[in-house]
């Protein structure tokens, strides 16, 4: 069974700069896969890749087989991937529902059926449903980011730093959301500057250096390697492990 | 004989008012070109530049202010330096603005301009204009009261054109290339963004009251629609873009290229009977929209690329030669 | 006091509407596709003397035709968004105002050409006053008023009612997680481009049933729109409609008799009025009364 998502030895980005140089990847359908690294290492440059927001200097990328590369968002889209991105990522001036209804765009149907399918995966949002995004707290406006990109069933659901500037609690709940949609059948690619608490939800990950694939392993594996650890799951702002 | 004359005669006017296109151009070549501000109110200054010295040279006139005759090179230097400060005041409040609304402001203010100069009959005389308005060396007999005009023209963009250069290699002019390409980084350096495009504007202002107040010589008379504002504003804009931004020899090549384009264009289309020779002054104007379309899409750095700063050998002790570049959208 | 109603107020809110209608355009422009549209005004006169023509050789009332024109004038636009601004569309915003410069001038210039410069009317015809008790009101003046608030209410719930609607605000709140959404952003580019074009043709032909119809008319709008747009914070097109009420009612205003028996303010600087509230928006509040984008 191919992946449902492969990086194949992808040199990418923006214009003639190159950032990705030759990184290889790959995501089995129902995984949570992480990816983790210092500052700069090329991290989110991996997800935008897939999406199609920079140049594809070299490599391939493949979606259940069938090459996406440097396919235009919309219809990588279409194809089946959604991507939240880390900051910016509700329309503050719709309403919640509003912003559901966008995530389902694309198709044609009536989206009101998946709204509240939608609401019995996130409570919190059923009652604030015609407030506008923006005025909802952080960790709320990134329930609506997600679940927005979870409207059309998308293959693969790429999230760029999900708790990223969110409080210690919100985290949590943010890592207890992830693990949710991905019980519920959603396979999940993951950037994630806090490293050690995604490590421990997901079943793999890799860890990018300067562009360059450096380690790869299962989440525990990952967290319980010396080199790993030394590198920055004590060495950050977070609190320690 | 006569025929030849006739051309000759033409041909002084075509550098004429070529010539006082061209200090219109260097002087938007100092906003838009070095400095990346949208005077879209070019009209406005050049309005200012004309009446100032209309009204102060004119003689004594019932319906408009008069009898100041003041000399003609001090009412040139009047009329820039009242261009200066409405451009200073105008340019204090917008300048932070992003470029498109000052483009708006702009416009606005050539349209107040016009208002003032169109209402305030007793100062103006309102639409009716100011006429027999002094012309340097009209005294002199034909054809030398021409070409002494002419040659003061010629030298007064010849000397605009050597400051503007001068000012473009010295630090000022690469403090404002500097500031057009990476603003961020200038500020970082500890640029004063604001005072720098302020002068550039109110020095690019002024060139533009020198070119009225040439203008109003040039043509005697003026009114508040002195050549359709608009279309002139229009017209020195493609003059710049088609001869190269941010390039004074190609603001020049730009003025006397389109202007003799649009006064020849002129002259074919009136010979052509009544009905049509109306009209094709709005096909002329439709044409050069359509050319300077063009150039934006296809050429946008014009004919002359951009000339970047040089760095001086002398200080630098570096012979090597450095490369024009084209120029790059901002 | 109804001197002050009949003669200055309300032809203060005619005028607004006016502006409010043009003012939408150009806000939904500005959020959508980034940049000040310098056509917007000329549209408006293209779309007035397509209306010119389609009276003409039918014979009907302005309004029953207008929507004819509304269609012909978005079909032009789209055209023109095709040739001039499309190859801008990842170019910085100085270049697509440059090319809505020239085309300003292009658009007007090829009127002029096919319909000359002479004035014309919208309606021949002499109306006589309508009277409500103390008010005297021109039945063109309702008409227009009533039309204006009808335009309104159908953009308002294209707005917020329809999937289209709904994915222009959502483009206009943020371009890039729109496309990254899947949203067809060239599709909701022509979507804009057609809306304010036809509300532009409205505005255009209740100002010329109002006045008379001439080549400059959509220009001396260009202005008092923007400021209209700009006060009520541009990328808002709520705010723009308040913003041109305000503009227009202050405009009319301004010429009566508030201090003795002369105009406050000379009739001849009218149209300085609207510049002035500009100026002074951008100085005081430069996103505008409604909070606009942050430009």
């Amino acid at each position: 069974m191919s992946a449902m998502l492969e990086l194949d030895a992808v040199s990418a980005g923006y214009g003639e700069t190159e950032i990705l140089h030759g990184i290889n990847l790959h995501v089995d359908r129902g995984e949570i896969v992480v990816i983790v690294g210092p500052n700069g290492a090329g991290k989110s440059t991996a997800m935008k890749a897939v999406f199609g927001l920079l140049n594809i200097i070299a490599g391939e990328i493949r979606l259940a087989g069938e090459a996406i590369t440097n396919t235009p968002p919309r219809e990588v889209v279409m194809k089946g991937v959604a991507y939240v991105p880390q900051s910016a990522n509700v329309f503050v001036s719709l309403t919640v529902e509003e912003n559901l209804e966008m995530g389902a765009y694309v198709s044609a149907e009536n989206p009101a059926a998946r709204i509240e399918e939608i609401f019995e995966l996130f409570p919190p949002l059923r009652e604030k449903r015609r407030q506008p995004a923006g005025s909802l707290s952080g960790g709320q406006r990134q329930m609506v980011a997600m679940s927005k990109a979870l409207m059309l069933h998308p293959k693969i659901l790429l999230l760029d730093e999900p708790t990223a500037g969110l409080s210690p609690k919100y985290r949590g709940e943010i890592f207890q959301i992830v693990q949710n949609i991905n019980a519920a059948g959603a396979t999940i690619l993951m950037v994630e500057q806090n490293a050690k608490q995604a490590l421990n939800i997901a079943h793999r990950g890799y860890v990018l250096v300067d562009g360059e694939n450096r380690h790869t392993g299962t989440g525990q594996a990952l967290i319980a390697d010396q080199e790993v650890a030394r590198m920055f799951l004590g060495a950050t702002a977070e609190r320690p492990a | 004989m006569e025929q030849y004359y006739g051309y000759f005669i033409y041909a002084l006017s075509l550098l004429t008012m070529g010539g006082i296109y061209s200090v219109l151009a260097l002087g938007l070549n100092v906003q838009w070109g070095f400095t990346g501000l949208f005077n879209a109110g070019i009209a406005g200054f050049f309005a200012v530049g004309a009446y100032t010295q209309a009204l102060l040279t004119t003689p004594i006139y019932r319906d408009h202010l008069g009898g100041y005759n003041w000399p003609i090179p001090l009412a040139m230097l009047a009329a820039m330096v009242l261009s200066a400060v409405v451009a200073y005041a105008v340019a204090k409040i917008c300048i932070r603005l992003r470029s498109d609304y000052l483009a708006i402001a702009t416009i606005g203010i050539a349209e107040i301009v016009r208002l003032i100069f169109k209402n305030e009959i007793w100062a103006t005389n309102g639409p009716r204009g100011v006429s027999q308005i002094p012309k340097a060396f009209e005294g002199l007999p034909q054809p030398w009261n021409t070409l002494a005009f002419l040659g003061m023209v010629l030298t007064i963009v010849a000397l605009i054109y050597l400051a503007l250069e001068r000012a473009r290699t010295a630090p000022w002019g690469r403090v404002m290339t500097a500031i057009r390409e990476n603003e961020t980084a200038a500020a970082a350096a500890g640029k004063n963004i604001e005072g720098f495009r302020l002068e550039s504007f109110v020095i690019g202002s002024a060139l533009m009251g020198l070119g009225g107040a040439l203008m109003a010589q040039y043509l005697k008379q003026i009114d508040p629609n002195v050549s359709d504002p608009l279309t002139a504003t229009f017209l020195v804009f493609v003059m710049l873009i088609v001869g190269g931004s941010a390039n004074n020899r190609g603001a020049v090549l730009g003025a006397m290229l389109m202007w003799t384009v649009w006064s020849s264009t002129e002259i074919l289309t009136s010979r052509l009977p009544d009905e049509f020779a109306i009209r094709s002054a709005y096909v002329r104007v439709f044409l050069i929209g359509l050319i300077l379309q063009f150039i934006l899409q296809k050429r946008p750095q014009g004919i002359l690329p951009e000339t970047r700063p040089k760095p001086n050998p002398r200080h630098r002790g570096d012979n090597s030669p450095v490369k024009n570049s084209g120029r790059t959208t901002e | 006091m109804m001197e002050f109603l009949n003669f200055y107020l309300v032809p203060g809110v005619v005028l607004g509407c006016i502006y409010a209608l043009g003012a939408i355009g150009i806000s939904l422009t500005f959020g959508i596709l980034r940049f000040s549209n310098f056509a917007h005004g000329d549209t408006m006169t293209l779309g007035v003397y397509i209306t010119l023509s389609l009276v003409q050789v039918s014979g009907l009332h302005p309004l029953a035709v207008a929507p004819v024109a509304m269609l012909l004038t978005t079909g032009l636009v789209l055209g023109m968004d095709l040739a001039f601004f499309k190859p801008f569309r990842k170019s910085p915003t100085i270049m697509l105002v440059i090319a809505s410069f020239g085309l300003m001038l292009m658009i007007r210039s090829m009127i002029q050409f096919f319909w000359g410069v002479q004035l014309h009317a919208l309606r021949i015809g002499i109306e006589k006053m309508a009277f409500f008790g103390p008010f005297a009101i021109l039945p063109r003046h309702i008409m227009i008023v009533g039309a204006a608030v009808v335009l309104m209410m159908a953009v308002h719930l294209m707005l917020t009612r329809t999937k289209i609607g709904k994915a222009m605000r959502a483009t206009s709140d943020n371009p890039e997680l729109a496309a990254l959404t899947g949203i067809d952003t060239e599709l909701v580019i022509r979507a804009t481009w057609a809306m304010g074009a036809s509300l532009a043709v409205a505005a255009g032909v209740f100002l010329g049933l109002d006045t008379h119809v001439e080549t400059m008319m959509g220009f001396k709008l260009l202005l008092p729109m923007f400021a209209a747009a700009i006060l009520g914070g541009i990328g808002r097109p709520y705010g723009a409609v308040a913003g041109g009420l305000v503009i227009g009612i202050v405009e009319e205003l301004s010429s009566y008799p508030w201090i003795g028996e002369t105009p406050l303010l000379s009739p001849g600087y009218k149209a300085g009025v609207a510049f002035a509230i500009m100026v002074a928006m951008l100085i005081w509040k430069p996103q505008g009364l409604f909070r606009g984008r942050q430009f």
